[in-house]
C-alpha cells in the first residue's frame, strides 16, 4: 500500500493505493496556521483500520516552504558572496546582510584570487552579533570549483545553526539565481526542519516504518531525511503534484498539454513524449528567480470562480475571485454560472446563476444564454491563447548549434488532459478550440495526492571535465577530482551516470524505475597558442526523468 | 555610464558544432567561455535584456548584396545563413521597436567578405552586416546608415561593398595595415567617386590602448556621425583589439570596449573577430551587453587587467592626435576633393588583386563606376579567379537613377556569356537578381 498526501492551499487530500487501485480517499480544509494538523487528520482517516506494516511508502507534497516564502515568514539570512568582476554588487545583494568579499574563480574554475580568512571571520562576528543563525555562501562559478565556498565554510563551521552552499544547489550556471536559491534554502531551513520533525513523529507514532518521501518542484520525490540539506527543492510542489497526478491518471506517451482549472486560476503544463517539461534554469518564487529544478508551469487568472464583469462594452473574466459562483451564493457571475446556465453541469442553484448572468445580459443588450455562451467562449479562448503562447515560447527557445536550429524538436500536443472543478463542462469547448481531443481523467479530485504517491525519485548531476586542467567536477555531489589528460568522453559519461545512480538511490529511488538519461553532452577541443590541442572540455548533464513508479490502474475518465 | 536603462535584444548563436577546421581560431570553442560568463552573470534574466533565437537568412538576402561565384549555395554553409539571420533578427527587433538596441553575438563573422565572393577571406564568406543593412532597407524603406567597425582588422569587405554608396557611412578603426592582415585601410581609402567621404579609415599604431581608441571616438568618429546624421548606427563589434588577443597587437581592454560602446550607443552591434577566447571575450562581451542595456559596467574587468602595463606611449598618443587631425581635414574637404576627382570624367575604373587567404584563392577584378550626381552610380565588374571562374556583373545601386538603371539594363542585355561563365545583374531597388 502507498499513501499519498497533498497539503494544498485550500484542501488537504490523502489517498490510499493498494495494488495501484485507489482504495480510500480523504479530504479536509487546510488549516493554514497548522498544516501538520490537516495532514494528520486526512492520513489517519485513510489508514484507519489498515495494517501499518503493509504500507510500503508515504509520499507527501506540502506548501509549507512555499507559504513561508510567499508570506515572508522566513529566517534572517547572512549571505557571503565571492563574485569577482561582473554586475555591480548592489544588483546581487538580497537584504542588508549580504557581504561581498574578495576572492573568486573564473569561468574555467581556475582560482584567480583566494579569500581572506580574516575578512570572513569579521563577517562571521558581525552575523553572530546580529544573532543570524543561517548563512548562505555563494561563489561565482562555484559549480566549476567549489573550493572557495568550502574555505569560507571552514571559517564559519560550528558557529551557525546551518550553512547553505551555493554549489550544492544546482549544477547550472547563473550566479544571481544561485544566490537567490541559497538564500531561500537558508531562509526556510528551520521551518522545514521543524515540519519534517513533526511528520516523522506522527509517522512513528502511528507505527509506520515505511520510507517517507517528499515531492519536489520537479515532480519527483526525495526521501525526507535527504531533503533536509536541500529543503528549497520542496517548494512549489503543489503544481508539481497536480501535473504528476494527471500523469498518473493518464500515463500518456505523446506530446500533451495539461490544464488544471481551479477556482481562481488555470495552471498549464506541457508534456513532451509523455514527460513533463522542466523550467530551463529553475522556478521563480516570491519574485526570486532560482536554480530550483522545477516543472514548467504557467498560471493564468481564469478559473471557475473568476469574477465576470461588463466593462466598456466588453465582457471580462478575472483575474480576481470575489467569492464562489453565484449559483453557490457568491456575489458576482462566474464562468461556472455560465456553464450551469448552458446546461453543461447541474451543480448549484440554476436560478441564482441565471439572475447573476441576467444582470450582465441587460447591460450588454443580449439574452442571458448568449452572454453565458460568450463567457464560456472567452474563458476557453483565454486559456487556449495562453497555451499557444507557452508552446511558442518553448518551441522558440534559443539553441546554440546549427543542428538544433535546423532539426530541433517542436512540441505539438496530440491531447489535452483537463482536471479541476469545471474540467468536465469546459472540455468540449476547449477540445474544439484546440482541435485536439480532450481527456478528463477520473479521480481528478484527489489527483494531487495520487501524483505525490506515485512520483518517482528524480535528480540530476552536472559534470565538467577539463583535461587541460586535469580536473572533473560534479558540484551537486561536491565532487572535485583529478583526471588524467587522456580522460575520455566515455569515461566522462560513465562517471556522470554512476554518480547520478548513486545519488538517486541515496535519495530513495527504486533501482527498477531509475529512468536515467543524458540531457546535455558537449565536447570541445581546447586549442591554444599556434593551433595546439591542449585538452578537452566536456560538459555532461544527466537526470532521472520526472515520471511515475507506476500508473494507476483505474478506468474512470471520459 | 552615460545613459539610462535600455531594452536590449541579444541574439546569441555560438555555433557549437561549426568550425573552419579543428584547430582554426574560428572553431567550436570560440564562444564557449563567453557563453559561460554571460550565463553565469545571469544577464538573460535581467528585465531589460531579452534573448532571441536567430532566424535563417535566405539566398535572396545574400543575392541582394553579394555576387557569389558560381552561386550562393556553393560558397556558404548553413552556419552562415544562421549568423546572417541572427544579424537580421537583431535588426528586426530594433526596427519593430521591440527593443531599443540589439547585439548579434553570432559567428561566423563577415566583415572581410567583399561584394564578389569566390570563397572565404579572413574567416568570412558572406558579409553579415551588409546583408542585414540591405534587408533593413528592403523591408523598412531606405535608411541612412553608419557602420562603425571596431574590429582590429580593417573591414575591407564592408568597405568594398559600400565603397560607392553615399548613404552608407563606413568608418573602420583598426591596427595599421602595414602591420596586420589584410594590409589595407589607409586613410586615403576614402570612398568611391560618387561617395567620397562615406568611407573613413582610421589606422592606429600597434599597442594603442583605451586612451587612444576613446580619443579617436570622441574627436573624430562622433563628430563625423553628428554631421552625417545616420538613421541607424551599426557597430561591427570585433573584439580582437584586446590586449590578450593572440593574432593582433593592440592594447584595448574590456572597460575600453564597454565605454566605447556606451558613448557610441549603436542601434545594432554585430560581433566580428576576437580570438582571445578565454581571457578577453567573456569579459568584453559582458561589458558590451551591460553598456548597451545601460547597466553599470564599471565592475567588468579581466582578471589580469593592469592599465599601467597596457597604457600606450606618449609617442603613440601624439601620432594618433596627428592622424585624427589629418582625417578630420580630409572629411571637411570631401566635397572639393570629389569635384577634382570626377571633373570631366564619365566613368572611373579600378583594377585590383584580391586574395582569399582562408580558401587560398586569388582574384583579378576590374570595377567600373559611372560618375553620377543622382545616385551611387552604375557599377560593372569583371572578375577572374584562380578557381578558373570568370564572371561579369552589372550592379544598379539602391535608389539608382533612371539613367544608371537604363544603362545597366542595356549592358546586361548586350553582354553574352561568351568568355564568361556567368553574367549577373543585381538591381537593389527592384530586388532583382538575374544570372545568365
Ligand atoms: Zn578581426
Ligand atoms: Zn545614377
Amino acid at each position: 500500500m502507498i499513501v499519498g498526501i497533498d497539503v494544498g492551499g485550500t484542501h488537504t487530500d490523502a489517498v490510499l493505493l493498494e495494488s495501484l487501485h485507489v482504495k480510500k480517499t480523504a479530504k479536509a480544509v487546510t488549516n493554514q496556521e497548522n498544516l501538520i494538523e490537516s495532514l494528520i487528520a486526512v492520513t489517519e482517516e485513510v489508514i484507519r483500520g489498515e495494517n501499518p506494516g503493509e504500507i510500503e511508502r508515504i509520499a507527501l507534497s506540502t506548501t509549507i516552504s512555499t507559504n513561508a516564502i510567499v508570506q515572508g515568514k522566513t529566517d534572517r539570512v547572512g549571505l557571503i558572496l565571492a563574485g569577482g568582476p561582473g554586475l555591480p554588487p548592489e544588483m546581487l545583494a538580497i537584504g542588508e546582510d549580504t557581504h561581498c568579499i574578495s576572492g573568486y574563480v573564473n569561468h574555467r574554475g581556475i582560482r584567480v584570487a583566494g579569500t581572506d580568512p580574516r575578512e570572513v571571520a569579521r563577517i562571521a562576528e558581525l552575523f553572530e552579533g546580529k544573532k543570524i543563525g543561517h548563512v548562505g555562501i555563494v561563489g561565482k562559478f562555484s559549480t566549476r570549483n567549489p573550493a572557495l565556498e568550502t574555505e569560507i565554510g571552514d571559517v564559519l563551521d560550528g558557529r551557525f545553526r546551518h550553512l547553505s552552499f551555493g554549489h550544492r544547489m544546482s549544477g547550472n550556471l547563473n550566479f544571481p539565481r544561485r544566490i537567490a536559491t541559497t538564500y531561500l534554502n537558508a531562509a526556510i531551513w528551520k521551518t522545514y526542519k521543524a515540519f519534517v520533525a513533526s511528520v516523522m513523529d506522527f509517522v512513528d507514532h502511528m507505527g509506520i516504518g515505511a520510507p517517507l518521501h517528499i515531492l519536489k518542484a520537479d515532480g519527483g520525490t526525495s526521501s525526507i531525511s535527504q531533503s533536509l540539506e536541500y529543503p528549497v527543492g520542496s517548494i512549489l510542489s503543489g503544481p508539481a503534484a497536480s501535473v504528476m497526478g494527471i500523469l498518473s491518471l493518464t500515463d500518456g506517451t505523446e506530446d500533451a498539454v495539461a490544464l488544471d482549472i481551479g477556482g481562481t486560476t488555470t495552471d498549464i503544463a506541457i508534456f513532451a513524449d509523455g514527460v513533463p517539461l522542466l523550467e530551463p534554469l529553475g522556478v521563480t518564487i516570491g519574485g526570486h528567480k532560482t536554480l530550483i529544478r522545477g516543472l514548467l508551469t504557467r498560471s493564468i487568472g481564469v478559473g471557475g470562480d473568476s469574477s465576470v464583469r461588463y466593462k466598456e462594452g466588453r465582457i471580462t473574466i478575472g483575474p480576481e475571485r470575489a467569492g464562489p459562483a453565484a449559483a453557490f451564493g457568491g456575489p458576482s457571475p462566474t464562468p461556472t454560472d455560465a456553464l450551469i446556465l448552458l446546461g453543461r453541469t447541474d451543480i448549484g442553484d440554476k436560478g441564482k446563476a441565471l439572475k447573476a448572468i441576467r444582470e450582465i445580459a441587460a447591460q450588454a443588450h443580449r439574452s442571458p444564454e448568449q452572454v453565458a455562451q460568450e463567457i464560456c467562449d472567452l474563458a476557453c479562448r483565454t486559456i487556449v491563447s495562453a497555451v499557444r503562447e507557452m508552446l511558442q515560447e518553448i518551441n522558440n527557445k534559443p539553441v546554440y548549434t546549427v543542428h538544433e536550429i535546423l532539426e530541433g524538436k517542436k512540441i505539438v500536443p496530440a491531447v489535452a488532459y483537463i482536471v479541476g472543478g469545471p474540467a468536465g463542462p469546459m472540455a468540449p469547448y476547449l477540445e474544439k478550440m484546440m482541435n485536439i481531443p480532450a481527456s478528463v481523467p477520473g479521480y481528478a479530485e484527489v489527483a494531487n495526492a495520487i501524483g505525490a504517491a506515485l512520483a518517482r525519485t528524480t535528480t540530476e548531476v552536472t559534470l565538467l571535465a577539463d583535461t587541460e586542467k586535469g580536473e572533473a567536477t560534479i558540484p551537486e555531489e561536491g565532487i572535485q577530482t583529478a583526471i588524467s589528460r587522456n580522460f575520455t568522453h566515455q569515461e566522462a559519461i560513465d562517471l556522470c551516470m554512476s554518480t547520478l545512480r548513486a545519488r538517486a538511490l541515496r535519495m530513495g529511488a527504486y533501482e527498477d524505475t531509475l529512468d536515467m538519461e543524458i540531457v546535455e553532452d558537449q565536447v570541445f577541443n581546447m586549442v591554444r597558442g599556434m593551433g595546439y590541442t591542449t585538452g578537452r572540455n566536456m560538459r555532461i548533464k544527466a537526470q532521472v526523468k520526472p515520471g511515475l513508479v507506476a500508473a494507476i490502474k483505474e478506468e474512470g475518465g471520459q | 555610464m552615460t545613459g539610462s536603462r535600455k531594452k536590449t535584444g541579444l541574439v546569441f548563436f555560438p555555433a557549437f558544432d561549426w568550425a573552419i577546421s579543428a584547430t582554426h581560431p574560428e572553431r567550436e570553442e570560440r564562444l564557449l567561455y563567453t557563453q559561460d560568463q554571460v550565463f553565469e552573470e545571469g544577464l538573460l534574466d535581467l528585465d531589460n535584456i531579452v534573448e532571441f533565437k536567430p532566424g535563417l537568412a535566405t539566398i535572396e538576402d545574400i543575392n541582394r548584396i553579394h555576387i557569389c561565384v558560381p552561386d550562393a549555395n556553393r560558397v556558404i554553409t548553413q552556419s552562415h545563413l544562421i549568423s546572417a539571420g541572427g544579424a537580421i533578427t537583431a535588426a528586426e527587433k530594433v526596427m519593430e521597436k521591440e527593443v531599443d538596441n540589439a547585439f548579434a553575438l553570432v559567428r561566423p563573422p563577415g566583415h572581410h567578405a567583399m561584394r564578389i565572393v569566390h570563397g572565404a577571406r579572413g574567416f568570412c564568406n558572406i558579409n553579415i552586416e551588409a546583408i542585414m543593412i540591405e534587408y533593413i532597407r528592403r523591408r523598412y524603406g531606405h535608411r541612412k546608415i553608419a557602420i562603425v567597425d571596431t574590429d582590429c582588422h580593417h573591414g575591407d569587405g564592408t568597405q568594398d561593398i559600400f565603397w560607392h554608396d553615399p548613404d552608407t557611412l563606413f568608418i573602420s578603426v583598426h591596427q595599421d595595415g602595414r602591420t596586420l592582415y589584410p594590409g589595407s585601410g589607409f586613410s586615403d581609402e576614402f570612398g568611391g567617386p560618387n561617395a567620397l567621404g562615406a568611407t573613413i579609415n582610421i589606422p592606429l599604431p600597434p599597442h594603442t590602448s583605451d586612451e587612444g581608441f576613446l580619443f579617436v571616438l570622441d574627436n573624430l568618429i562622433l563628430p563625423i556621425l553628428d554631421e552625417f546624421k545616420p538613421d541607424l548606427v551599426i557597430n561591427s563589434a570585433g573584439q580582437d583589439n584586446h590586449y590578450s588577443d593572440p593574432i593582433t597587437n593592440m592594447s584595448f581592454s574590456a572597460q575600453g570596449y564597454a565605454t566605447l560602446n556606451d558613448r557610441l550607443s549603436p542601434d545594432i552591434a554585430v560581433l566580428e573577430g576576437g580570438y582571445s577566447i578565454e581571457s578577453a571575450l567573456p569579459y568584453v562581451n559582458v561589458g558590451i551587453i551591460l553598456a548597451m542595456a545601460g547597466i553599470d559596467y564599471s565592475h567588468v574587468t579581466e582578471p589580469d587587467y593592469n592599465p599601467e602595463a597596457t597604457r600606450q606611449t606618449a609617442q603613440t598618443s601624439r601620432y594618433i592626435e596627428q592622424q585624427v587631425a589629418a582625417i578630420s581635414d580630409l572629411w571637411k574637404t570631401r566635397a572639393t576633393r570629389r569635384d577634382a576627382l570626377v571633373k570631366g570624367k564619365e566613368y572611373l575604373r579600378r583594377s585590383r588583386s584580391i586574395f582569399y587567404d582562408t580558401d587560398m584563392i586569388s582574384e583579378q577584378q576590374e570595377e567600373t563606376v559611372r560618375i553620377c550626381n543622382e545616385c551611387g552610380g552604375l557599377i560593372t565588374i569583371r572578375s577572374e579567379a584562380s578557381t578558373g571562374n570568370r564572371i561579369f556583373a552589372v550592379i544598379v545601386p539602391g535608389r539608382g537613377c533612371p539613367v544608371c538603371r537604363h544603362k545597366g539594363e542595356e549592358i546586361f542585355e548586350e553582354t553574352g556569356t561568351g568568355s564568361y561563365h556567368h553574367v549577373y545583374f543585381q538591381d537593389r531597388d527592384r530586388d532583382l537578381f538575374l544570372v545568365k
